[in-house]
């Protein structure tokens, strides 16, 4: 059994006991214990079931590389599912949960799973899934989706906070051991700004654990002293609980910072993301331990070597009364030492190599433990706790030489060094043959914007495994105490000759259950790029994304190839090093910080009579309908329209784009954005006009106003207009430069309102102050003046076909003009609309409306614009484009009105239908709907369409389907549904 | 995350300050070229891996369009000039022969 040992435990408080809950019951362990050293010492070792066969898994490591114990965490607001045991820190009142179970981690009815493993081989998705076909819909994905996964999903509103930081320095360390502490002391010494990150709670990596004595002095000790320096130093910045999380593009780093996830009070931000740029990055991430791939060495209690001995040193926790140490390299006596010296019994150390170990060797022994030279596990006995192994030799089948009890194993198969922030952009990597790892490649590092490298590896990160190499690779010379170790005998299968049925249950992939045999399968059936074979098999694809399989895989796979490891390389390595919340991204961008919410001058009123909002173009906000008490939103607009056709309607026609186009070449340079000619427009004009891309499809649309010899003013869309702006400057900067043109974006400089109806002018005329007749301001024209005391711009321009006024005021004086409207205006029965009247009576006319009768493939032709190509130009953008012969072709989809013959209202979207099948197998068609409403005036449903041939087929009755598989029939007519002569705007 | 230089306004603006604008030196087709000049310009575009000349937008910033030689494998800025030329400067074109012996861009040495 696991359990806590009476001494020991240097990271634990033993006078600050904590209490935590797991799976409902109450256990206890000690500030400074992380959740998986204060399960162990209940004696808890199975943490989880695994995610394909449901089987027992106990914890494995130690560190940021644990695959099995994962658990949701938290409750409510703050559950958070696959939390890792080996990093989270325990504290009062913690709660967590296993996971991927059912009903209970001890009794799994998934873990049936395990039986049918000879039919879920590696690739069994592809396989077993494609016949027969509907099983796919009703067996197959119901029964996927039902298990796949591991924790829950959060189901309450995230109640933590999260925020951003900026930060700058010279020297980025990354890992807070002796390198990276070596590397910023060199660096801090040298003046430059330094940040020391490292990812837990505690400094001096694996040193301390082990006990190594650097220059005489303990490691502990150097490790404090070297922190007092760096803390000295007002040019260097330290800080624990912060992973650096990824190394991008020149310099740019993210550290992820865990505030309150080992407290109790979670009050303040929980995680704080460090955007980082740093001029120099140094990689002090140490190496991590890698497994051995034997039969059962999944089962609860097989562990990493160092992790063994962490739980010792580190938390006072005992993984196992009688551990059996296997192993191919020195270090892993290291662990045997330690259980030994702790008092705790270790049967043998089961030495793959056949020469043994080197002076350490003779240290165990003199403590009297068994070393067995060239012997490996044959498998591990035991279902959800180690019972036992059986010896067999290395370089044999598995014939059983004896049988060892034991309640742990501590495996040793080398150690990868830790590349990731040296090759998330781009660091090469060279396969060391007699160390058995990748290094980073020195030759072909990541290049920042001069070419230069401009990230740096050192320590165990850099392949150097004894204090004395790590310390001289950070730039200090010492002397310790480690004795000179034997070398590393690569073994990617134990026993050598392994047979398939112990293949079959030599894992590499903890997490997501691979096995050496699927690998091998996988090479087998194919998949030689390893990132074909990753994708094949899942291996490295977990959480962990294979920070303990990934060597071992590869390694696999090579021989499986008969080729070299270096021949089959690794995976690309991305960014994050261990998932970070999505909290810690978003930061304080959520809810009302989300987005900045772009309100006209007139919000405030809209906002306290009924508006209902509508996100229009990204950020501002208009209001649909102004909807009263005991009406519909449907009743709003049809009474606003009604109001407008027949008294008279206000809209905040704010949002609209406004640009100023000044300059001497200005009328040439719009000339050529517009396809009808804007130089020749005589000042006090307004004209409509439409801009293509130079594609020719269409773009934006809107009234271009000549306010002086060399001023334009260009309305656009509300969602178009700084598009608008950056397309006219990309011309003028980027193409037309020696034009003498300015442009300025001056729409939220004006409040403007379109006074619209019958009784419009009197409107106008009762604010006084200007000549608003017929004679005085016609259709199409503008007059600048004073409105009831407002500074004010009056165009006859009309969106309704009303008789319709726009004046635009200065931004400032827009609340106040809206309100002395309303007051002008309530003898005539005046009554704002909102965008969705506007829209219907737009309809009425036949105007088009840029995303509704366009949609990036639409040019002017296809709408019957041809009166705005203007064709004394030769050229204007999108021209050329319109003449390709497809743009040209009378068979294009092309505008019309189309009416129900039953008056009902066609569906949005829908479809005409024409006979037969595409190549593809699907139903032909022959036009759709663009714009579709009931008409309150015509009190009908009126719909636009574009429709093959469209022009050519007025009068014909056409079928539109609906959404229950019938078809509405309606007839195709002249778009312009009101007032076709123009007679009520024009007067 | 790159850091660009702003030729127009001399900061050393980060991307989220910037857009980017694809191929740079693209040569406008329009009324009276062939269908194949017009396809040229609208639609074919260097595809590099390797040194790429392209647009940036000062967008979040002084808003200026500059040109940028930049390899798109390893992220080396060989340098970045204004928008308002056909070619690339000299001094750019060096620094990239330097590093590339033979480089040429399009029918541009």
């Amino acid at each position: 059994m696991s359990t806590r040992l009476q001494s020991l435990g240097r990271m634990i408080d033993r006078s600050k006991p904590v209490e935590f809950t797991f799976n409902g019951k109450r256990l206890r362990g000690y500030q400074g214990d992380t959740l998986a050293s204060a399960m162990l010492a209940n004696d808890q070792m199975m943490m989880g079931r695994s995610f394909k066969y449901h089987r027992p898994r106990g914890v494995v490591a130690s560190g940021a590389e644990e695959p099995n114990a994962l658990f949701n965490m938290g409750t409510g607001d703050r559950f958070e599912p696959n939390q890792r045991a080996t990093t989270q820190e325990v504290f009062d009142g913690l709660t967590i949960k296993s996971q991927n179970h059912y009903p209970s981690l001890e009794f799994d009815i998934g873990a049936v799973n395990q039986l049918f493993a000879r039919w879920l081989p590696a690739g069994f998705y592809y396989k077993m899934f494609i016949h027969p076909r509907p099983f796919w819909k009703y067996v197959y994905e119901p029964f996927i989706r039902q298990s796949a996964g591991l924790g829950q999903v959060p189901k309450e509103k995230d109640a933590d906070t999260y925020e951003h930081f900026y930060f700058f320095c010279d020297v980025l360390v990354a890992g807070g051991g002796i390198a990276g502490l070596a590397a910023a002391l060199k660096a801090g010494k040298e003046g430059k700004r330094v940040l020391l990150l490292e990812q837990t709670a505690d400094f001096g990596g694996r040193a301390v654990v082990d006990g190594v004595e650097i220059d005489g002095k303990s490691a502990s000790d150097w490790v404090a002293e070297t922190l007092a320096a760096l803390n000295a130093m007002e040019n260097v910045t330290v800080r624990s609980r912060n992973m650096v999380a990824g190394v991008y593009d020149h310099g740019y780093v993210l550290g992820y910072e865990r505030l309150t996830d080992h407290l109790s009070d979670k009050s303040g931000p929980r995680h704080r993301l460090w955007r980082i740029r740093a001029g120099e990055i140094v990689s002090a991430t140490g190496a991590i331990e890698r497994p051995l791939s034997f039969y059962g060495n999944d089962i609860p209690g097989v562990m990493l070597a160092s992790a063994v001995r962490d739980y010792v040193v580190n938390w006072g926790v005992s993984c196992g009364d009688r551990t059996v140490v296997v192993t191919n390299n020195d270090d892993a006596y290291r662990t045997a030492i330690t259980l030994k010296q702790a008092g705790l019994s270790v049967p043998a150390i089961i030495d793959a190599r056949s020469s043994g170990a080197g002076p350490i060797a003779a240290e165990a022994e003199k403590l009297g433990i068994k070393v067995m030279k060239g012997k490996a596990i044959a498998k591990v006995k035991g279902k959800k706790r180690v019972t036992g192994v059986q010896i067999c030799l290395q370089a044999g089948e598995g014939s059983v030489i004896e049988e060892i009890a034991c309640d742990c194993v501590a495996m040793s198969g080398g150690w990868s060094p830790v590349v990731h922030l040296w090759s998330h952009c781009g660091g090469k990597l060279n396969w060391d043959d007699d160390l058995a790892m990748f290094r980073p490649n020195p030759e072909k590092p990541p290049l920042g914007a001069d070419g230069q490298a401009f990230v740096s590896v050192v320590g165990s990160a850099n392949g150097h495994l004894s204090t004395a190499a790590v310390l001289a690779d950070a730039g200090q010379t010492v002397t310790t105490n480690e004795p000179a170790e034997a070398a590393i005998q690569p073994v990617w299968m134990m026993p050598q000759g392994a047979g398939v049925k112990l293949r079959s249950k030599a894992w590499l992939d903890y997490q997501n259950d691979v096995k050496v045999s699927d690998v091998q399968l996988a090479a087998q059936e194919g998949y030689e790029s390893v990132e074909h074979t990753k994708r094949y098999t899942t291996l490295g694809m977990a959480t962990d994304q294979g920070k303990l399989s990934n060597i071992n895989g590869l390694a696999t796979l090579s021989a499986a190839l008969d080729s070299t490891i270096p021949n089959v390389g690794t995976t690309t390595f991305r960014p994050p090093y261990t998932p970070i919340s999505l909290g810690a991204i978003t930061g304080v961008a959520r809810d009302e910080l989300f987005q900045p919410v772009r309100k006209t001058p007139m919000f405030q009123w809209h906002d306290a009579n009924g508006s209902e909002w509508e996100p229009v173009g990204g950020q501002w906000r208009r209001t649909y309908a102004y909807v009263r008490d005991g009406e519909t939103t449907k009743d709003a607009v049809n009474r606003e329209i009604v109001n407008t056709r027949e008294n008279v309607g206000l809209l905040d026609a704010s949002t609209l784009g406004k640009i100023i186009v000044k300059g001497p070449d200005a009328g040439k340079f719009l000339d050529m954005l517009y396809t009808n000619m804007m130089s020749n427009l005589k000042i006090g004009k307004c004209r409509y006009g439409l801009m293509c891309n130079e594609n020719g499809f269409l773009m934006d649309d809107g009234v271009v106003i000549r306010l002086d010899e060399d001023t334009w003013l260009c309305h656009t869309t509300t969602g178009g207009a700084a598009h608008t702006h950056d397309w006219m400057e990309d011309w003028l900067q980027c193409e037309w430069w020696d034009w003498k043109v300015y442009t300025a974006n001056v729409t939220e400089q004006y409040a403007q309102v379109a006074i619209a109806g019958p009784k419009a002018r009197q409107v106008l005329e009762k604010l006084g102050g200007m000549d608003v007749s017929k004679d005085a301001i016609g259709f199409m024209e503008f007059k600048d003046g004073t409105l009831g005391g407002f500074d004010a711009r009056v165009h006859r321009i009309s969106f309704s076909g009303e008789l319709s006024f726009e004046v635009a005021v200065p931004a400032s004086q827009g609340a106040a003009f809206w309100d002395a409207l309303l007051e002008a205006g309530a003898e005539f029965g005046v009554m704002p609309y909102g965008t969705e009247a506007m829209h219907i009576m737009r309809a009425e006319k036949g105007f088009i409306m840029i995303g509704d009768e366009t949609d990036g493939t639409i040019i002017p032709q296809d709408l019957n614009l041809h009166w705005a190509l203007s064709k004394k130009k030769d050229d204007y953008l999108g021209k050329r484009a319109q003449e390709r012969s497809f743009m040209a072709s009378p068979d294009r989809w092309k505008l019309v009105g189309v009416e129900t013959l039953d008056g009902s209202v066609i569906e949005d979207g829908a479809y005409v239908p024409a006979p037969g099948n595409n190549p593809n197998g699907q139903r032909n068609v022959q036009g759709r709907v663009t714009s579709t409403y009931y008409s309150p005036t015509l009190k009908r449903g009126i719909a636009m369409a574009l429709v093959k041939n469209g022009p050519d087929r007025m009068g014909e009755v056409i079928e539109f389907n609906k959404e229950d598989g019938t078809m509405v029939k309606a007839k195709i007519v002249d778009p312009v549904f009101y007032d076709k002569d123009g007679e009520k705007q024009n007067v | 995350m790159l850091i660009l230089h702003c030729p127009y306004c001399g900061v050393y603006a980060e991307e989220t300050e910037l857009h980017a604008g694809g191929e740079a030196h693209l040569k406008r087709a329009t009324i009276g070229d062939s269908d194949e000049a017009f396809e040229e310009y609208l639609f074919m575009r260097e595809n590099k891996k390797g040194v790429h000349l392209e647009r940036w937008r000062h967008a979040n910033g002084c808003g200026k369009w500059f040109l940028c030689a930049r390899d798109t494998a390893t992220l080396e800025v060989y340098g970045t000039y204004p928008a308002q030329t056909t070619e690339p400067p000299a001094d750019i074109v060096a620094a990239i022969t330097a590093k590339h012996p033979g480089w040429s861009w399009k029918e541009k040495a």
